[in-house]
């Protein structure tokens, strides 16, 4: 009959009302400020700088300002200028490292592809989202200080990701100084050999990190 | 009217007592005036903080419906002269409507550099005045009528009809082509609804032979046994007549499932495109105006005015069962709203015209029986109680299986 399918819209939209006083699961939303959702792991909004050390966050930074991710960048939201010095890097090789580094998040898109080009596995996405700023100029462009963040704070965001970036990292730190070793060693045997140039890392996953479920 | 007042119950005269003791202070020639204003301030204010306070509560219903929680953030600001002390409890979020009519303030009010400068100014204005208007003729209470007219059901309609002319008005002085076409589309849905809205009051005015609101409610004003009482809405034609007033009400106020004018989601705001700020926070004013006074002519007509239902309970004051029952139908359409989708154009003028209007007209027979057969010994009125339902339900029933001839429920079939 005319109208029952109105009735029983009605009756639906009464028990929604009654239900969601008393039966909290019923509730689509939270009350933000106060309550938070866990971000799912694979969440991503602006880049960060990762570093090996927390309390030497400048000195143990794994950019050796390449500028490949500056010229990927499609919105040409990264500047870096380059060094003119060299500093030891993780493994104790000498390498340039970011003087400025430099990243406009009013003009980033959370793309990824600096994260996917980056050799060195030193750019990753963050998961902040809460970076209102009252000044466009200075809140919202991001320098190497801000930008920098310690290797255990990627592993607390990205804890799968983080394993496989540091798994690979030991290895071809081991891998290098093995070679180094057995260079070392074959120099020593015979010294008029030349000796082999050494690539500085050989990852046989190359073009970005593994990201689970890739 | 005073001279039955010294016998009424202290909370039933106590505001009107206020008043006189005010009147009274002043000197004679002002006393006619100060009269008619402390009404119309008293209309203002009361209907203009239910106003306030039925946009919150829309939200807040329409978000329980929805299984959210609805505004509850806007407490009270830091006022500097507390020195820094402030109310932190956000009062439920109670304090909204304040919000709001704050920020309506401090827009910009923009108007297009093409537009008729006076009459855009001046639609919203008439919208707010007519709709503010209609309230002039309810009965709020057993005292409670700012103006006692023999007419007043015409003047309701008249002034109600008169906000459809600002819609106009507005559409037209935008000189945007959107507004244009929406308006005259607002008006064909005002002008379809217009017809069933009237004729489904009508038998009550058969029944009752009167014009003027408050006799209206007096004629409802008895109970059998001391609890049923005597309300239109109780007996087959005053049934059919309020559903057909309800449905009609809601396509006048522009409220949902009848919101085409403004369709949020579909157009950018109809006839409202060009206007902004205070002068769009007025046509919503008056929106929610012409609903409340819909809903308390429904009330009057339908459901007793601000009689009591039961004869016991006349102890709680007239103005206050008024109210309640009007809480009761804007409740009503909010739950209206959250339950039922947006017609399309041609549905909603096919409703109207093949089904409210001819019902009503069926609804008008009906009432004009009922009127004819009011002395019939009591055995006869079980006839007459089963004459007047037949009448009203088998055509509802006939009608309603054309209407919806056509149309089973759908069923979806997925690309494999």
């Amino acid at each position: 009959m005319l109208g029952s399918g109105i009735l029983k819209g009605l009756a639906v939209t009464a028990k929604n009302f009654a239900g969601s006083y008393h039966d909290p699961k019923r509730m689509v939303t939270v009350e933000y400020p106060e309550q938070r959702t866990v971000l799912p792991e694979n969440y991503r909004n602006f880049p960060f700088l990762v570093s090996e050390n927390a309390t030497d966050a400048m000195g143990t930074l794994r950019c050796v300002a390449c500028q490949i991710c500056e010229k990927e960048c499609p919105p040409q939201c990264i500047i870096i200028e380059k060094s003119k010095d060299k500093k030891p890097d993780a493994s104790g090789k000498m390498q340039l490292y970011p003087a400025v580094f430099g990243i406009d998040t009013s003009v980033c898109m959370s793309c990824q592809i600096c994260v996917e080009v980056c050799p060195f596995d030193a750019i990753k996405m963050d998961q902040v989202f809460e970076i209102a700023a009252t000044n466009r100029f200075e809140g919202l462009f991001l320098d190497r200080e801000k930008l920098a963040k310690p290797n255990s704070y990627y592993h607390q965001i990205h804890p799968t990701e983080a394993a496989e970036v540091d798994a690979r990292l030991t290895a071809d730190r081991n891998a290098a100084a093995e070679k180094a070793k057995a260079a070392a060693a074959a120099k020593a045997a015979s010294p008029v050999a030349k000796p082999l140039d050494e690539p500085r890392r050989s990852s046989p996953s190359e073009g970005g990190p593994a990201t689970p479920g890739q | 009217m005073s001279a039955a007042l010294g016998t009424e119950p202290f909370l039933e005269r106590a505001p009107l007592e206020l008043r006189d003791w005010f009147v009274r202070l002043l000197p004679e020639p002002l006393q006619w005036l100060t009269h008619n204003l402390i009404t119309i301030v008293a209309i203002l204010a009361v209907f203009g903080l239910f106003f306030a306070f039925t946009t919150v509560a829309e939200r807040k219903l329409l978000g329980r419906v929805q299984n959210r929680r609805g505004p509850n953030r806007a407490g009270l600001p830091k006022f500097s002269i507390f020195g820094g002390w402030h109310i932190k409890h956000k009062l439920w979020g109670l304090t909204q409507p304040f919000a709001d009519a704050i920020k309506a303030l401090t827009k910009e009010d923009i108007v297009p550099a093409e537009a008729d400068k006076l009459l855009h100014f001046l639609a919203p204005v008439i919208v707010v005045a007519f709709s503010l208007m209609t309230f002039a003729v309810l009965p709020f209470g057993r005292h409670y009528i700012p103006v006692e007219l023999d007419v007043a059901l015409l003047y309701f309609f008249a002034a109600g009809s008169a906000t459809e002319l600002a819609i106009f008005m507005a559409g037209w002085s935008s000189r945007n082509k959107y507004s244009l076409l929406a308006a005259m589309r607002a008006l064909a849905q005002l002008i379809s609804y217009e017809l069933p809205l009237i004729l489904s009051v009508v038998p009550v005015v058969l029944v009752t032979g009167t014009l003027s609101t408050q006799n209206v409610v007096l004629a409802q004003g008895s109970w059998t046994f001391g609890f049923l009482p005597h309300w239109f809405v109780f007996t087959p034609w005053g049934f059919a007549g309020f559903v057909i007033f309800l449905i009609a009400a809601l396509a006048e106020s522009n409220r949902s499932p009848f919101d085409l004018p403004e369709a949020e989601s579909e157009l950018i705001a109809g006839h409202l495109t060009e206007y902004s700020g205070f002068k769009y926070a007025l046509f919503f004013m008056a929106e929610y105006f012409g609903l409340t006074a819909l809903s308390g002519l429904g009330v009057t007509i339908f459901l007793g005015g601000w009689q009591a239902p039961c004869e016991f309970l006349q102890i709680i004051p007239s103005y206050l069962w008024f109210m309640g029952k009007l809480v009761l139908m804007i409740v009503f359409f909010i739950w209206v709203r959250g339950t039922l989708l947006r017609l399309r154009i041609d549905q909603l003028t096919r409703l109207s015209w093949k089904f409210l209007v001819p019902l009503a007209l069926i609804n008008l027979f009906n009432g004009g029986f009922w009127a004819l057969t009011a002395d019939v010994s009591w055995p006869w009125q079980i006839a007459r109680w089963a004459v007047s339902i037949v009448v009203v339900v088998v055509p509802f029933f006939f009608m309603g299986r054309r209407l919806s001839a056509g149309y089973t429920p759908r069923t979806y079939r997925y690309a494999p």
